[in-house]
């Protein structure tokens, strides 16, 4: 069990390492000035040249490499924005919690939409619930969360007035002026779950669909009604209790895929989270806040997958880690 | 009164190509106490039959018609909590295949212990002490320590033998084993039938044992029928059943078991295939694939009718008049069946 964290641990870093790096071989291939950018529109080029020393831009990459990785693990820092100099730790610790909120509340809404669906639907095969089913989950893969979002804060925001047509109200610490709390932030968030669960909603329909199909099937299924388990108990006890191991794990996976895939529910809902953060941050070329984005959803997935990982070894007793 | 009295049992199911007569008017009964091998090829409606006695069918796509009267009362039509009652309590069932017949992901203990909770109102506690005496009993190692153990920590023979401690847990007075030696090898086949015989003393339940082994018939069962397409062909006492053999069919089983004493380039084979039970074959169902067959056998199922001269049970469905089987039948057993009996 120990080395096999660690073995995990090692590869993280692997993993991370290449991550980062390829990240930067990018950013410098994209022919783009930073400085300029930082320096402002009417600078000289001696403000320019000026502004691409101070950001540390007139050195080669693999230094600019080296300083990044130096002051991420030694001073635990991200570094300084190019576009404000606002400290990146900062930046990120700001939009986490909006991507956040975004990414486990749309985990949970999509696993309570696709649940109920996703068994209902392998209990009663072909049945009226069920073709409805595949339908959902042919549109729901087909459409772009974009147009899904687009379409959602036109009906539901603008003519029926039921939600905030886009933006983001903190739970916690509101700007100045601005409403939050709980109801706020819930209510500024329905529009945005729904739309970023929908994708994932469809897949989870059709993989539990199959799961539980699957578990039905099974010779110990049989063997539980031969004991005269009610239903309720199979259910329960036997079919769920099997089918569920695989949600498990890509529920954990998927929740850190869902930190990229947030960028397109964030830029339609304009909220300020890592997704539409990054995003502005290459429109201004600014390396450190994307490099900081990337480098924390990096660490998130990483820890998630190893999570997972060690999760399903506690609930599968078939797999023990050597 | 039988223990358990099955007449006329059909079982058909619904599907794309058509209805499939799995089962298509079987009747036998079983005494207390006694065990009834039920003997046939695959797809012969051996095992639906005993998964139809159970409830155990795909109630979506099944019809079952016909009695299965257990101490009187109809199991057909039963309602499911009073099936429930029954099912794992009065009768159990054992699986072919032990690999897959546990939940992988519960403790055998635990299975154990749901089974007895299931029918006794009794503490976890008690239960799990009943758990672990029926572990012993079945000859499971250290049973208080594996009692904690997953189903994948077994071998085969080792899971079979839970299977068939959960499956006793509640005194049953039936047990149904499907196969229950199929998937495992030849010495642990041995066990387990010594193990099933030897509890059957112990608990006083009746079994009926399906197999498409007349090997392991011979061996264990006191009552046999043979099951071809759907259908009973011959059954009886299996001393007067493998003593005097009065089907076409039931020859051709005799036939191609391995002999020691006899040297045969290779065994005897049942000629062709089952038919399909799609569109069962008109006349006597055997008919396209017996050596013997005859005009009337084309056109008339024989019926199930006592062979004469017979001490015991003793029922075939066969149009060969009766010289002729047993001219044949002593031809077959001339080698060795009496002996392994």
């Amino acid at each position: 069990m120990i080395r096999y964290i660690i073995r995990r641990v090692l590869w993280a870093v692997v993993l991370f390492l290449v991550v980062t790096f390829v990240t930067y071989v990018i950013f410098f291939v994209i022919p783009a000035n930073p400085a300029r950018q930082a320096a402002g529109k009417a600078a000289t080029p001696e403000q320019i040249a000026a502004a691409a020393h101070r950001l540390g831009l007139d050195r080669p990459w693999y230094v600019q490499y080296e300083k990044f990785l130096d002051r991420l693990i030694v001073h635990q820092s991200l570094g300084h924005s190019f576009a404000n100099r606002q400290n990146v730790n900062d930046i990120v610790a700001n939009a986490a919690p909006v991507t956040a909120s975004l990414v486990i509340g749309g985990a949970f809404f999509w696993m309570l939409l696709a649940l109920p669906i996703g068994i209902f639907s392998a209990l009663r095969p072909r049945s009226m619930i069920d073709r409805g089913a595949m339908i959902f989950v042919l549109i729901g893969i087909s459409a772009h969360p974009v147009w899904i979002g687009l379409i959602f804060s036109y009906v539901f925001g603008y003519k029926l007035g039921w939600f905030p047509i886009t933006g983001y109200s903190d739970f916690f610490n509101p700007p100045l002026g601005q409403e939050g709390g709980p109801w706020p932030w819930f209510h500024s968030m329905v529009l945005p779950w729904a739309t970023f669960a929908l994708l994932f909603s469809a897949l989870y329909v059709r993989m539990i669909r199959a799961n539980v199909t699957e578990a039905l099937n099974e010779d110990y299924v049989r063997t539980a009604r031969a004991k005269g388990a009610p239903e309720s108990t199979v259910m329960r006890s036997h079919v769920l209790r099997n089918a569920m191991l695989p949600v498990v794990t890509m529920l954990g996976m998927d929740i850190g895929i869902g930190m990229g895939g947030a960028i397109f529910t964030e830029s339609v809902y304009s909220l300020p989270g890592l997704g539409r953060t990054a995003v502005n941050g290459l429109f201004n070329f600014d390396l450190p806040t994307v490099q900081g984005i990337i480098v924390f959803v990096t660490i998130v997935i990483i820890t998630m997958n190893l999570l997972v990982d060690l999760l399903y070894a506690w609930i599968d007793p078939r797999i023990r880690l050597a | 009164m039988a223990l358990l009295d099955v007449k006329d049992l059909k079982t058909h199911f619904r599907t794309d190509d058509g209805i499939v007569k799995a089962v298509d008017g079987v009747s036998f009964s079983v005494e207390k106490g006694r065990t009834l091998g039920i003997v046939g090829e695959s797809g012969s409606g051996k095992s639906v039959t005993c998964l139809t006695i159970m409830g155990l069918n795909n109630r979506r796509n099944t019809i079952s018609s016909g009695e299965a009267l257990w101490k009187g009362e109809n199991l057909l039509t039963m309602s499911p909590r009073q099936l429930r009652d029954i099912r794992g309590n009065e009768i159990a069932m054992i699986f072919q295949d032990p690999m897959t017949s546990l939940n992988p992901v519960h403790t055998v203990g635990r299975q154990l212990v749901e089974a007895i909770l299931l029918h006794q109102d009794v503490t976890k506690a008690a239960a799990r002490a009943r758990s672990l005496e029926l572990l012993k009993a079945v000859g499971i190692p250290r049973a208080e320590q594996r009692i904690d153990d997953y189903p994948h920590q077994f071998s085969g023979g080792m899971r079979q033998r839970v299977m068939i401690a959960m499956a006793l847990v509640n005194n049953p007075d039936l047990l149904i084993a499907d196969e229950p030696t199929t998937a495992l090898d030849v010495t642990t086949q041995a066990q387990i039938l010594n193990l099933m015989k030897r509890l059957q003393n112990e608990f006083g339940s009746a079994i009926i044992l399906i197999t498409h082994d007349l090997g392991v018939v011979a061996e264990v069962a006191d009552d046999v029928a043979v099951m071809y397409a759907a259908r009973v062909q011959e059954e009886g006492d299996v001393r007067a059943l493998f003593n005097r053999p009065n089907h076409p069919y039931t020859w051709g089983l005799l036939g191609s078991l391995p002999r020691l004493n006899q040297d045969v380039e290779r065994l005897v084979q049942i000629k062709g295939q089952p038919p399909s039970l799609l569109f069962p074959p008109k006349g006597c169902r055997f008919h396209p694939r017996c050596p013997y067959v005859m005009p009337i056998c084309r056109e008339t199922e024989p019926e199930l009718a006592l062979v004469p001269e017979q001490e015991g049970l003793h029922r075939t469905r066969c149009h060969l008049d009766q010289a002729t089987k047993d001219a044949e039948a002593q031809k077959v057993i001339a080698g060795t069946l009496a002996e392994a009996i």
